[in-house]
Order: C-alpha cells, then structure tokens, then sequence
C-alpha cells in the first residue's frame, strides 16, 4: 500500500467521530473542560450540608474563618481533587487498554487490576488482621503490580512478543484463578467478606491528602506514559503487520502501555477500591466524539472521565441523604444510559 | 451411513458423514471429533472416580455393579441415589455451559463473550438476591428468580441493540451497559443486607453441585434433552455466520434469525444450570477456547466446547468434594481456579510451540 493510499484511509476513518475536524474536536474538548470545571465547583458545593456556590467562590478565594470553609477544606477539596485524580486514571488506563488489546470488552481489569489488588487486600484483612484503608493500600497496590506482572509474563511466553488476544486471554485466565481464591477465602472468613464487600463497592470517602500522596507520583508517571505512546497506538491500531512496517517498536509500546496501565489502575484501585465501568466506558465515548485517533482520545478521556466519577459521586451524596451510596455502584447507573444511547443512535466506531 | 472424504482441501483433513443415503449429510473433521470423544470419555472416567470416591470409599467394580443394578442395597443406595445425580448433573451442565459459551463467543465474534455479555449472569444474580434478601425464599424460589431476572435482562439487552438487527459490536456494548448496572445493583443488595444473608447469597452466587437430587437431574434432563439438539442443528448456520453477514447471507442462512435463534438457545442453556445449582461461571468463558486450542480448529465448535465443559465441571465438583473434605466447596470457585490454571498453561504451551 503507498503512502498515499495510507493516508486516504486514514482521513477516511479519521471522519468516523462526531467532531469531523480538529477545530470541531478542540471546540468539543473545550466544552467538556467547561463542563468539568462547573461539575468541580459542584462537589465542593454539594453534600450532606449543601453550600452555597458563591460561599465556595468565597471560601476558595479568601481565607474566611467559617464553618463552610472548613467542610471545604477539610473534607469537600480533598475528596474532589481524589474523584479527579481516580477518575483521570482509571479513564486513561481504560483508553490504553482497549488500543493495546483492540478489544472494546477490555477495561484496566482485564490485565488482572482488580483481581491482583482484591486477593492481596484479602490477604491482608483475612490474615494480617489489617482493618484500615491506609493500611492496606500498599496491599493493594502490590496486589495489583504483581497481578499485572503475571499476566504479562504468562502472555509473552515463547517466541515473539505478547500479542493482544494472548495478553487478554493471559488476563481472564489470572483474574478467574484470583478472584476464585479470594472467593473462596472470604467465604470462610466472615470479616474479611464483610470488609471486602464494602472495599469492592468503591468509593472516594478516604479523608485528607495523605494517602493520595502516597498514589500521585505513579499517577503522574503513568499519565507521562500514557500521552508517550499515543502515537505509536495509533499505529498498532492499524494491525501488528501494518504496524512494524511502518516502524513502530511494538514490544516497547506495548511494555510502556503495560506500565502505564498497571501504575494507573493500580493507583486508582488502591486507593478507592475496584470502581468499574469508567475505564470501560469513557473511551469508547471519547471515540465517538474524537474519531480513532487516539492522542484526541486521550485528551478527551482525561476530562470527561472524571467528570463522569465525580457527577456520580455527586449523586452518590444526594440520593441517599443523610447517608450516601458508593461511587462505584453509582458510575454504573449515570454512565451506562449514556453508553446505551450512543450505541443506538450512532455507527458506532469500533476498535 | 457413510463416511466419505470430498475431493475439496479445506485446509484441514475432512471427512462427508452421509445418513440414509444422502438425505441428512455434513462435513466432519475426523481430528475434532476424536478429540471431542476422547475428552467426554475422560469426562465420564473422571465421573466415575467421583462415584467411587468420598467418605465410602468403593472399589470399580462395587460401581460397576451398582450401575448395571447387581450390587447390595447399601452400595446401590450410595451409589446410585448419593452420588450418581449429582456427577451425571455435573458432567450434562458443564457440556450445556461449554455449548452456551461457544454459541456467544461465536456471535460475538469475541474470546471474551460469555452468557453475561447479553447480561444473563447479572440478570440472575439480582433476581437470586432479590428473593434471598427481600423475600427470604427457599430453592424453588430462588431458581424461579435468577430466571427471571437472567431472561429479562437479556431480553431487555436484545431490544436495546435491536435497530433494524442486532450488530454484534452493539450487542456487546449494549450488554457491557446492563450488566455494568445490574452488578452496580447488586453490591448494593450485598451492602445493605445482614452480613449472614450476604454471606449465603454469595455462597449462591459462587455455584455449587451441593445437594442435588434424582429428581433435580430429571428435570434438568428433560429441558437439556430439548435445548441441546435444537443448538446442534443451528450449529452450521452459526459457522456460517462467523464469515460475516454478507458471506453468511450469499450462503443462504437468514442473519437475523440465526442469530437470534442462537441468543435464545445460548441463554437457555446456562438458564437451565443456573436454576439447578447457581451461577457457575467460567466453564462457558473457558471450554471453546481450550477446545478450540487442543482441536486445532480456526473457530469454536460445539461439540468439543461441550466435551471440554463436561471435563471441566467433572474434574472441578471432584476436586470441591475431596480437596479440603469433609469441607465441601462451592463447585463454581474449583472451576474458576483449575479452569483458569489449565488455560494459563495451555496458552503457555501453545506460544512455546
């Protein structure tokens, strides 16, 4: 195929978005950065005690001595800028994941995320007696890196790298052994089962910045990852063959986007529980905007993912009032409606 | 009947199996099916050690006796009425399981298209905690929920990706939408029950052979007996969809219909399993792709698909009864592990090679 020929399907399936030029598409962003900032201010307005938004300006702006500003400071600011931090993360390992596997069933579980970080927080609060989130974080984190780990090593065996139906199969096979133990163990165990059905529910309660300073640095370095091989993913969404004679260095891709997803993920995990759906979802929505280009994917996953965490977290506070309902069971019922929507009305753009 | 080799090269040996002189005919790959005989015969031997084995321990030939009718009162009752409806109840589900997972990875066109892409698995699981949390229900109760709720969610996924037919990248992303809420809800179901009933739900939801009886093998018996030849019939018709929707319409076969034949079919299957003993999950995700490895077959099919299942599901309710006894696991928690160790070394293998 010449160059040229190359480049005509790419313009042809470049239109395959809503947005059809890049002028639409930075108009689209721009609308959905608008839209994160409001849903920002929101979260910090909206709880058990609503607030004001121009008391939120206020606050946020002087250093007022109130009652408001203190809920803000304390509780409202951290666990916004943790929403945005988790939703950003798990949106964007979802994004890689799908272009690594070109697979739109696969989100950042699927290299076995979840699996790893929920047998290792099993562990930790069935035998290790450990009952705090600060204390099995890191349980969790190494659950996950090893779990990931695994996968990798048992997708890339033999000759020739790890090619994305193995790495997925690899990741089904891992996840289904260790979730069946953790079954298993939590079965027998009923404070670890009551604790984990709480911890596998998700949520963004962890109050204070300590431990989402213990998870920014992997966050940060996996985002640098992540917007590091978007070039190189668009090619391998071309086909492995297509890929290497354009000269992209497949196994190194493919060794970054396994870092970056496992330092996204993994982060995310530890740090508010196995929260489904947003890796799953929000790419294949920035698809539809962006069209296969997956730098414009990225761009678009990184802010409509934490737009959709914290508008449900959002609700999360509102719907249950005194009390709240987990972020994670709330994802599910504000994103997928949209996610069915799409489905139907456009043709969709597959992977 | 006759078994005739084609002058064609289908890239693989084949043979022509003719019936009443032509009337009924198909192409056989010798390969597959000696393959799909010998796992169901390991899946039968794996049976039979079940029947010997647990806290009675009996020799072959006690078995053998009890099975053919000419063994004493005490062994038949063991035999026979203990220990034979649940081992046949296991190999007869796995080959449903291992057939349903076939049928949706072959219209998902998908390695990971399993009963719960349409939603089936979480459909049933929120009708199962709805009866045991809100209802307090017994077994017949609880089956009739996880029916109920499996078949509506996956007639409520089929509507939705209906436009004019169903797509299969639709079906997925429409399927992904409702499970991802319905498992949404049942957390919350756990969350807000009383840590015993949680605790027993998910014993439920883990599957288990636990407590099975003649009866229940008769009725699950009865429906297979009708779900699973209709599959074999529409079995060529889904081979042929696997070329695509023009190639499959150019052949002959009706698109819309096979597929929705198949979705029918394919929630039938693990409906009647789920009914009987829980959701058991991962034997319908596993057994095409082993099969389709240890066949060498460019798709999955389901005759070895359900070979495999029977295998699987055997060799796992053994292990549930034996490996930590007298503690009797939840079958579907054995499947999961053996059935995830397998595939990871089978695909270790394979990439060696």
């Amino acid at each position: 195929m010449t160059s040229l020929a190359l480049a005509a399907d790419r313009s042809a399936t470049a239109r395959s978005g809503v947005a059809a030029s890049n002028a639409q598409r930075l108009l689209w962003l721009g609308l959905a950065v608008a839209a994160l900032a409001l849903v920002l201010l929101l979260s910090v307005a909206i709880g058990s005690k609503d607030i004001p938004l121009p008391t939120v300006l206020d606050s946020l702006l002087h250093a007022t001595d109130s009652d408001d500003r203190a809920i803000i400071v304390a509780l409202r600011i951290p666990r916004t800028v943790l929403g945005l931090t988790v939703g950003v993360a798990l949106g964007l390992s979802g994004a890689l994941v799908q272009a690594l596997t070109r697979n739109p069933l696969a989100d950042p579980g699927i290299l076995g995320v979840n699996a790893g970080a929920s047998f290792f927080v099993t562990l930790a609060v069935g035998f290790l007696g450990i009952a705090s989130i600060g204390g099995y974080i890191w349980f969790a984190f190494l659950g996950a890196v090893l779990a990931t780990l695994l996968v990798y090593a048992i997708g890339s065996v033999g000759r020739g790298a790890a090619t994305p139906i193995r790495l997925t199969l690899a990741g089904v096979a891992v996840g289904a052994v260790l979730s069946g133990i953790s079954n298993g163990l939590a079965l027998l165990n009923p404070a670890a089962f009551d604790r984990l059905r709480y911890w596998s529910a998700g949520s963004l309660t962890t109050p204070g910045y300590d431990n989402l300073l213990v998870i920014l640095p992997f966050i940060v370095v996996g985002i640098g990852l992540a917007v590091a091989v978007s070039r190189p993913l668009n090619a391998i969404a071309l086909g492995d063959d297509l890929a290497a004679a354009l000269g992209a260095n497949m196994l190194r891709t493919r060794v970054l986007v396994v870092v970056a997803v496992t330092l996204l993920s993994g982060a995310a995990t530890a740090i508010a529980g196995p929260i489904g759906f947003v890796g799953l979802m929000v790419p294949h929505v920035a698809r539809w905007i962006a069209g296969p280009d997956q730098r414009w994917i990225a761009a678009f996953t990184l802010v409509l993912a934490p737009i959709l965490l914290l508008v449900s977290d959002i609700l999360g506070r509102i719907v249950m009032r005194p009390g709240e309902l987990q972020v994670g069971i709330v994802t599910a019922f504000v994103g997928a409606p949209v996610l069915i929507l799409l489905a139907r009305r456009r043709k969709v753009s597959g992977l | 009947m006759s078994l005739s080799a084609p002058g064609i090269d289908f890239g693989q040996p084949s043979a022509a199996l003719r019936l009443w002189g032509g009337r009924l005919s198909a192409r056989v790959n010798p390969r597959v099916l000696a393959m799909a005989a010998l796992l169901a015969l390991g899946a039968v031997a794996i049976g039979l050690v079940t029947l010997a084995s647990g806290e009675f321990q009996l020799s072959p030939g006690e078995v053998a006796g009890a099975l053919l009718g000419q063994a004493t009162a005490k062994v038949h009752m063991v035999v026979v009425e203990w220990r034979l409806p649940r081992t046949s109840l296991a190999l007869i589900m796995g080959a449903a399981l291992g057939m349903s997972g076939a049928i949706f990875q072959s219209l998902t066109r998908n390695p990971l298209g399993s009963p719960d892409v349409i939603g089936f698995d979480s459909g049933a699981y929120t009708g199962a905690l709805l009866v045991i949390i809100v209802l307090h229900g017994n077994f017949y109760g609880i089956a009739a929920g996880a029916l109920a709720g499996g078949i509506l969610s996956a007639a409520i996924v089929y509507i939705l990706a209906w436009r004019g037919g169903v797509q299969g990248f639709r079906l997925i992303i429409v399927g992904i939408g409702v499970s991802a809420m319905l498992t949404a809800l049942n957390s919350y179901l756990l969350i807000k029950a009383d840590l015993k009933v949680a605790m027993t739900a998910a014993v439920w939801s883990a599957g288990s052979l636990n407590g099975m009886t003649l009866e229940r093998l008769g009725q699950v018996s009865a429906v297979l007996g009708i779900i699973v030849p209709l599959t074999l019939l529409l079995g060529r018709a889904m081979r042929q969809l696997e070329l695509g929707d023009d190639a499959a319409r150019a052949l002959g076969v009706n698109v819309e219909r096979t597929r929705f034949g198949m979705t029918v079919l394919g929630v039938a299957l693990t409906a009647t399993v789920t009914a009987a003993a829980g959701p058991i999950t991962f034997v319908a995700l596993a057994a095409p792709q082993i099969a389709r490895r240890l066949c060498g077959t460019s798709g999955v099919a389901l005759l070895p698909a359900a070979a495999t299942g029977a295998l699987l599901l055997a060799g796992a309710d053994y292990l549930a009864q034996r490996a930590f006894a007298p503690t009797q696991l939840p079958v579907g928690i054995v499947t999961v592990c053996i059935g995830g160790l397998y595939f990871a070394w089978l695909l270790m293998r394979e990439a060696r090679r």
